[in-house]
């Protein structure tokens, strides 16, 4: 049922303001100093680490949109319009869509996943199964009380935003829009602290599936 | 039940204590608390393994530490951790205590530096270590923590160590900053110190060494900030480099006139 879907049904809140940006580019000045932030950064990180099992010195190079948020978390000044709008296109762009076009797994296996904060440091075996690390920062069922406030509260997550089935067109843009910040959180807000789980493969398609089930799956323990 | 009733007695006399001198810091307050909670804390076994290790005559040299300057002038211990780390002239270097350690037992022990290095945590040389920062650390206890930054590289490593702590990068995009630059959160149901605070960075960086209960060890500094950085899924932080050096310049003279309060417990 949710064949064919592409970008474009997917409602896009930067665009217009992309292309405002756009238009503006030519006479836009720079906001930041072209600072020398990772200059500076890059060949003491270099200097101080050393690969050790799955984590390669490769993952101390951030790309364009880890660089920027760094900078501007370091200087205490927001990004300008123009990067954040950047950064959310950029990131927007790679998010994947199911491949069997089925958005909702099985919200058991989802709680598992939530639960689950192992996976990718250099003392995880390679290959090894990669958890959410859900309950790390948020509130998700309300019979886990062992979660951590860094993210909102997912309690009741699909029912707040009214969907009683999954399968019915009006639950469409919710169930895309959440599985397309699960695939790239920055595609919507420019500098989250959520991990891209879907971009920079630490789950897999079944497992976002399985996440999917618990957070919009009325029958959820969420959804209670 | 007398653990928990002394707990709460502790409590009790900290809501007391804070009421009666209401012209004292937080970071004060917070500071007596953690004092009330210290009794039995088996790091005291390593600090003292750590003072007799320091009069030890050890090495190829057949030498004690007696004359490490630590900062402060050759044997002078007390204070010392509570201005560390700091430039030192010989070595051209910002060092913190463990690294500087290490430096005395190269130069008057005459053991082999880049071979302690690389020894694993918990092994050889730095179990040494450990146990001399944990002695060394705590004979600055009750002291305000100093850290100088009057000479140029101890400026530049300070703003190095903030440039680092906001760096994100890895597979999840994490940085110090993610979980420890806003006040009042947690990570499941452990309280996460806001860094980027005078309160929060003494509770972070001011504990260490400190004894875990949950693996029964006595970790240093640099272990912390090399499992730091293992959950933060980048690669291994290799041990005394500048990385963690600049990030303890950075959390140490963010925790200026907090008072010292190591070696504690922790969970």
């Amino acid at each position: 049922m949710f064949k064919g879907i592409t970008l474009k049904t997917f409602p896009i809140p930067t665009l217009t303001v992309l292309v405002m940006t756009l238009g503006l580019a030519s006479c836009a000045t720079p906001t930041m100093k072209s600072s020398n932030y990772l200059e500076e950064v890059q060949p003491v990180l270099t200097a101080s680490f050393r690969a050790e099992g799955q984590a390669g010195m490769d993952r101390l190079t951030p790309d364009e949109a880890n660089r920027l948020c760094s900078q501007s978390e370091y200087e205490g000044k927001p990004l300008s319009d123009k990067q954040t709008e950047q950064i959310r296109n950029d990131n927007f762009k790679t998010i994947k869509w199911p491949s069997n076009g089925l958005f909702i797994g099985d919200y058991k296996a989802g709680e598992i996943i939530a639960q689950d904060g192992r996976g990718k440091t250099w003392s995880d075996k390679e290959g090894s199964v990669n958890g959410g690390n859900c309950y790390n920062c948020h509130k998700i069922s309300d019979t886990e009380i062992s979660y951590g406030t860094l993210g909102p509260s997912l309690y009741n997550y699909g029912k707040l935003r009214g969907v009683s089935d999954v399968n019915s067109p009006t639950s469409k843009p919710i169930i895309e829009y959440t599985w397309a910040k699960l695939w790239n959180a920055r595609g919507y807000n420019a500098c989250s602290n959520m991990p891209r789980f879907g971009h920079n493969g630490i789950l897999t398609e079944a497992q976002l599936q399985h996440l999917m089930a618990l957070l919009l799956d009325p029958k959820s323990p969420v959804n209670q | 039940m007398r653990r928990l009733s002394a707990s709460m007695t502790a409590v009790a006399l900290v809501v007391t204590a804070t009421t009666a001198y209401a012209q004292k810091t937080t970071s004060d307050g917070i500071a007596e608390y953690r004092a009330m909670l210290q009794d039995g804390n088996p790091a005291d076994l390593f600090e003292a393994k750590g003072e007799d290790l320091w009069k030890q005559a050890r090495g190829p040299k057949k030498a004690s530490l007696a004359q490490c300057d630590l900062g402060k002038g050759p044997g002078q211990v007390k204070g010392a951790w509570a201005e560390l780390p700091r430039y030192f002239a010989d070595t051209q270097k910002v060092q913190d205590l463990e690294s500087r350690l290490l430096t005395c037992m190269e130069t008057l022990q005459g053991f082999d530096a880049e071979q302690i290095r690389n020894t694993p945590y918990g092994k050889g040389e730095q179990t040494t270590i450990t146990a001399l920062a944990t002695w060394v650390a705590a004979e600055s206890k009750g002291m305000r923590f100093n850290l100088p930054q009057a000479h140029a590289e101890e400026k530049r490593m300070f703003d190095l160590g903030k440039k680092l702590f906001y760096f994100r990068s890895g597979t999840h995009d994490f940085a110090c900053a993610t979980c420890h630059a806003q006040d009042g959160k947690r990570i499941r149901l452990q309280d996460l110190p806001n860094l980027t605070t005078q309160v929060g960075a003494v509770t972070g960086f001011g504990a260490w060494p400190a004894y875990r209960v949950s693996n029964g060890q006595m970790w240093s500094m640099q272990l912390r900030l090399n499992d730091c950085y293992r959950q933060q899924r980048f690669p291994f932080a290799v041990f005394g480099t500048d990385a963690s050096t600049a990030l303890g310049v950075y959390l140490g003279v963010t925790s200026k006139d907090a008072v010292a309060f190591a070696p504690a417990i922790r969970r």
